[in-house]
């Protein structure tokens, strides 16, 4: 089914089952210690055996020795595989360092051999105990230092220019300069990266961690290679990726080249200390934010630069992504720098582009708001645009912005907001409240599932998509439900298998839009299916509670079925709405924040986020989505850095010790609004994303509310206390 | 981890001698911090001698009219004992603000004041670490030091204890009561219990070779206002930024100790004559030898500005 008109009214706008607050019907699977994860499974061949990765002690250079003699000979040790034994493997297209290194060292901790021993104790003791001796090479582990060679891109990344941005900015009445840093960040997912591996003849199956399921295939078989229907990935339940899951990574690797060495299937979980360095992260920027506006507050120019690094071959983060369609303005600059840095490889983390870019882009708006002594709400309301501001032509799809911030406003008692910093107080704690807008853009991915009625009555879903703990199996029970006219418990949902039909999977909050209108696809063909075998016309028949009609005959669904089970299966495609239409999601944080006048340490009192981000699927699984995502824009406006080594070339605080992230005592209150929309543009569920926007703009909101409260403005994110305490009002 | 044979002792005096007498030998209480440093291999005893079945495990009055804390004492039970909440609020409040409940539950007295520091580079075994291999140099000088030591340290080691309950025994002048192979017992005071690294900052204490820790003393109560107050980069389940732990007076007089700045609880006694004279003056004096790093300077700050928040909170 291609998706290239408008929705018109269909089933789904009955929203009997969609749009209702359902419980996630793999709840109590996850609650009672019955959903298995990567590592748990005991679905296997074999008694597994267990790997121990070793990852390399130093960021770039060589190996010039490993001496594994004495892990071999350590009890219960089947195997050590390394660059120097393994079979020559080829590299997946979406990674860009090699997950077997060696000889080359291309990052700290990349893989570069696996012990396989009985137990995991032998493993990890035998790993310790193989020497490898090492040539170190120059490496480029600073991102200011690297920021004068860095380059431009082409592409989706390539620089935009719209007007006279230089001529604008000079002559604006009111101008903003300034410059913001992010650093790197960690997914911090709670689950590691774990993976089951085994060999059947030559071909691989995998019970893995992973949020896409055809693509993992692909760089499964592209890696060993293999032709793709000989590799087998299953991912059914996920403990959390925000994007470092996204692609295959050395946990599924290594197993496999283990499993293959022992002859027996080998699990992997990979130790916390290793994966900050071993996987990917979210890189640093550097940004550059020049606006102008006139007295009158109307933005004549902005313009946002990003600087940030990757290892060679790599890509930027874009922070600019945002800046293009955000706000008003008839001169504009956009520009993308990449630098080689050789620290571990940089990737997508939740909101990739947007979250850092909003971080910076949303102090500099507040910055001019106050230089123009106008409310910041007002301020964005005032510079709000309906169409792309690079392309006048292209309107949004739909966009609620200002209602966001309008209602958001009022809601969270802006008002009370001291305009002057540093002027409200409440014992020691100075207080302050901050807002930022929300943007994301909607991307709707292809997506394919295959639903089957059987005589019971009862619909089984199947589509690789994965659920990374954000309620997939939910929603697509409830498209299932609501298609097909049957109560949610009537529906089973099965996942994250490559056997099932190729769905978008679950990244860039793609995937509950596109993965449900898979779904819807395929249940537009059961019905005109069910319908023919009951002999009524599939253009008029209605499926409600349990029955199907058509004009004065009506008959249970199941017996559709009767005569042997239904299958349908069908693929979503989309047209050039996106093209036609801007597609986004927006959004309001309002934070308010005390910060202790003495020890500096700031504490987030409340929160509130409004969403307009189309159809909400399901209020409660969105609102999840939405609070997690609020949570960590706070620990990303307070907490997170990678405290990068610049001499060494790594992530010093590579455990969860180190690197910090939100407890509950860091979090209050957090209010969620979702603005009742439907946008007919996007897709037939006429749904967008709401998994990243939940994220986009809320550190802004912290840093906004912190100045607010303290008169210290500070760009350099985290905003620790450090950074502001001896500018804090004197002490007696 | 290494493999390791394990006992249990039955005795304070057959623990000492069972680790004295067996090379590679520790002791194991909670295990809390022992067990992680294990399965990094930083630590690698050959043999453990399990304390937990030594009924060290209560607190008793002394006759000095204080406390006895037997060192198996959880960590939880010392910090909800009603005398210790009563008269020695300090301690209490240091204890909760440290670790999470599951793990005060399993952590005891001796094994929270021997436990090993927080540096990152020591925990990274790849990296120089003169505590983990001495003489091997100190990687975190010139690193990555945000979190380390300001003062006591040596070009050898920054790197500080990260014990809260210590820097409250500190301020309440504990005295650590151990017992070695011959069953000879002593007394070391808090203030004296752990060393300055100098050029050997793997020795962190006095300890001789299978010396056990059995309690520790309270002298009797020292009356005044308890506070303890931690600073963090995050509201709990962290390790200190700076913690102050101090015993004031009505007429302003007092004690402090500083936690997360020195390579053990920091208190110099003649900062706490400066207490009248506000937190600068006990600062000036306690951090007089400070030699903190670019990265970790604002700690001397923070000392500064935590102490005072305590001091106008005891005026008001
Ligand atoms: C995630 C995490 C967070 C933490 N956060 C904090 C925090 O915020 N603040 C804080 O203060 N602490 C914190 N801790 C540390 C915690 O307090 C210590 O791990 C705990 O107190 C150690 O006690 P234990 O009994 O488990 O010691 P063990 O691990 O059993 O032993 C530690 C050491 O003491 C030795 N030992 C134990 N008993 C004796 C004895 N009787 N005589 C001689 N030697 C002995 C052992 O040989 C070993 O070397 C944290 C720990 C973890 C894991
Ligand atoms: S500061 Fe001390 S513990 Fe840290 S690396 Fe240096 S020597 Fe090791």
């Amino acid at each position: 089914m291609k998706f290239d008109t408008p929705a018109g009214s269909n089933p789904i706008d009955a929203m009997k089952v969609i749009g209702q607050a359902v419980d996630r019907v793999d709840g109590k699977l996850k609650t009672t210690g019955q959903a298995p994860y990567a590592y748990e499974h005991k679905d296997v061949p074999a008694r597994p055996a267990y790997g121990y990765v070793i990852g390399a002690g130093i960021a770039k250079g060589r190996v010039t020795a490993m001496n594994t003699a004495e892990a071999k000979r350590m009890p219960g040790v089947l195997a050590v595989v390394s660059a120097e034994n393994a079979q020559p493997l080829g590299k997946g297209s979406m990674n860009t360092a090699k997950l077997l290194g060696g000889p080359a060292v291309d990052h700290y901790h990349q893989a570069l051999a696996v012990v396989v021993a009985e137990s995991f104790e032998q493993a990890r003791n035998a790993a310790n105990a193989v020497r490898i001796e090492y040539e170190r090479g120059n490496g480029r582990f600073d991102l200011a230092k690297a920021k004068p060679g860095a380059q431009p891109l082409t592409g989706s990344d390539a620089d935009t220019h719209t007007g006279d941005f230089e001529g604008a900015f000079a002559s604006a009445a009111v101008q903003l300069d300034q410059t913001y840093t992010t650093p790197d960040q960690n997914h911090a997912m709670m689950e590691p990266f774990a993976t089951i591996a085994w060999w059947e003849d030559d071909a691989l199956s995998v019970w893995t961690s992973n949020q896409m399921i055809a693509w993992n295939k692909k760089e499964l078989a592209a890696t060993f290679k293999l032709p793709p229907e000989k590799v087998h990935v299953r991912s059914p339940f996920i403990g959390g990726g925000f994007g470092g899951k996204l692609f295959l990574r050395a946990d599924a690797v290594m197993a496999a080249l283990g499993a293959k060495a022992c002859g027996r299937p080998v699990k992997i979980a990979m130790p916390r200390p290793l994966m900050l360095n071993n996987a990917t992260h979210r890189p640093a920027t550097i940004q550059r934010i020049r606006i102008g506006t006139g007295k009158d507050g109307r933005i004549t120019a902005i313009g946002h630069e990003s600087w940030s690094g990757d290892l060679p071959g790599g890509g930027p983060e874009s922070a600019t992504q945002q800046t293009k369609l955000l706000y008003a303005g008839a001169n504009r600059l956009t520009a993308l720098r990449l630098a080689e840095l050789d620290l571990p490889e940089a990737n997508a983390m939740r909101a990739p582009g947007e979250a850092p870019g909003l971080m910076a882009l949303e102090i500099a708006i507040d910055e001019v708001a106050e230089k123009l002594g106008m409310d910041p709400v007002r301020f964005r309301v005032l510079n709000d645009t309906q169409v792309d501001p690079e392309h006048p032509e292209r309107p949004f799809s739909q966009r609620n912005l200002v209602r966001c911030l309008e209602d958001g406003a009022k809601r969270f008692g802006w008002e009370r907001r001291q305009t002057r910093p540093g002027k409200m107080r409440d014992g020691r704690w100075l207080i302050g409240m901050g807002v930022a807008a929300a943007f994301r853009n909607n991307i709707n991915m292809t997506s394919a599932a295959r639903v089957r009625l059987s005589s019971d009555g009862v619909v089984t879903v199947e589509t690789d998509m994965t659920d990374i703990g954000t309620g997939s199996y939910t929603i697509i029970a409830q498209t299932a439900a609501e298609m097909m006219g049957l109560p949610v418990e009537k529906v089973r949902v099965k996942l994250g298998d490559s056997s099932f039909p190729a769905s978008a999977g679950s990244g860039g909050q793609w995937g509950a839009n596109s993965s449900t209108s898979g779904v819807y696809a395929a249940c537009v063909k059961l019905r005109e299916a069910a319908a023919q075998r009951l002999g009524m016309d599939p253009a008029t028949a209605e499926f409600a509670d349990g029955e199907v009609r058509a004009g004065n005959r009506s008959a249970a669904l199941a017996d559709a079925a009767k005569s042997g089970e239904i299958v349908a299966e069908e693929t979503m495609q989309w047209g050039d709405l996106g093209k036609k239409f801007q597609q986004s999601t927006f959004g309001a944080h309002f934070v308010e924040a005390a910060v202790d006048a003495y020890t500096g340490e700031t504490r987030v009192r409340r929160m509130l986020a409004v969403c307009a981000a189309g159809r909400i699927l399901n209020p409660k699984t969105a609102r999840s989505q939405v609070i997690g995502a609020m949570t960590m824009g706070v620990g990303g406006a307070l907490m997170e850095e990678l405290a990068v080594d610049k001499r060494f070339g790594f992530f010093v605080n590579h455990d969860l010790a180190g690197y910090e992230v939100p407890v509950h005592a860091d979090i209050p209150h957090q209010g969620v609004v979702f603005l009742d929309e439907a946008d007919d543009k996007v897709s037939p569920m006429k749904a967008k994303g709401v998994g990243e926007l939940g994220l986009c703009g809320v550190g802004a909101a912290v840093a906004n509310a912190v100045y607010n409260a303290t008169g210290v403005r500070v760009r350099d994110y985290p905003l620790t206390l450090d950074k502001h305490l001896a500018k804090l009002p004197a002490i007696a | 981890m290494k493999a390791f044979t394990y006992e249990r002792a039955r005795t304070p005096a057959a623990a000492a001698a069972a680790v004295a007498g067996h090379k590679g030998a520790k002791f194991i209480a909670g295990g809390t911090n022992l067990l992680d440093l294990m399965k990094l291999e930083i630590e690698t005893p050959t043999h453990l001698v399990d304390v937990q079945d030594l009924g060290l495990d209560r607190i008793e009055e002394t006759t000095e009219g204080g406390l006895r804390i037997g060192t198996l004492v959880s960590n939880t039970a010392l910090a909800a004992d009603k005398r210790v909440r009563r008269d020695y609020g300090v301690l209490t409040r240091a204890i909760v603000a440290g670790a999470s409940g599951q793990l005060r539950n399993k952590a005891t007295t001796g094994g929270n004041l021997l436990q090993r520091t927080r540096c990152p580079y020591f925990y990274d075994t790849n990296q120089a670490c003169n505590k983990r291999k001495p003489g091997s140099g100190c990687a975190a000088i010139g690193g990555f030091s945000r979190q380390l030591g300001v003062v006591g340290t040596s070009e050898a080691c920054i790197a500080t204890h990260p014990s809260d309950m210590a820097v409250a025994l500190r301020v309440l002048d504990a005295a650590v009561e151990t017992v070695d192979a011959q069953g000879k017992t002593r007394s070391v005071p808090v203030g004296e219990f752990h060393r300055l690294p100098g050029d050997t900052p793997h020795l962190e204490n006095v300890l001789q070779p299978g010396e056990l820790i059995t309690a520790v003393t309270l002298p009797k109560p020292p009356g005044g206002r308890h506070v303890y107050h931690k600073v963090r980069d995050r509201a709990s389940y962290a390790f200190a930024l700076v913690s102050v732990a101090a015993v004031l007076n009505e007429d302003g007089s007092g004690r402090v100790a500083f936690g997360g700045v020195a390579p053990r609880p920091w208190r110099v006694e003649a900062a706490d004559a400066q207490l009248r004279n506000g937190a600068g003056a006990v600062t000036r004096t306690a951090f007089a030898d400070a030699r903190p790093t670019h990265e970790n300077a604002f700690k001397v700050t923070l000392a500064e500005r935590t102490l005072a928040a305590i001091i106008q909170e005891n005026r008001a």
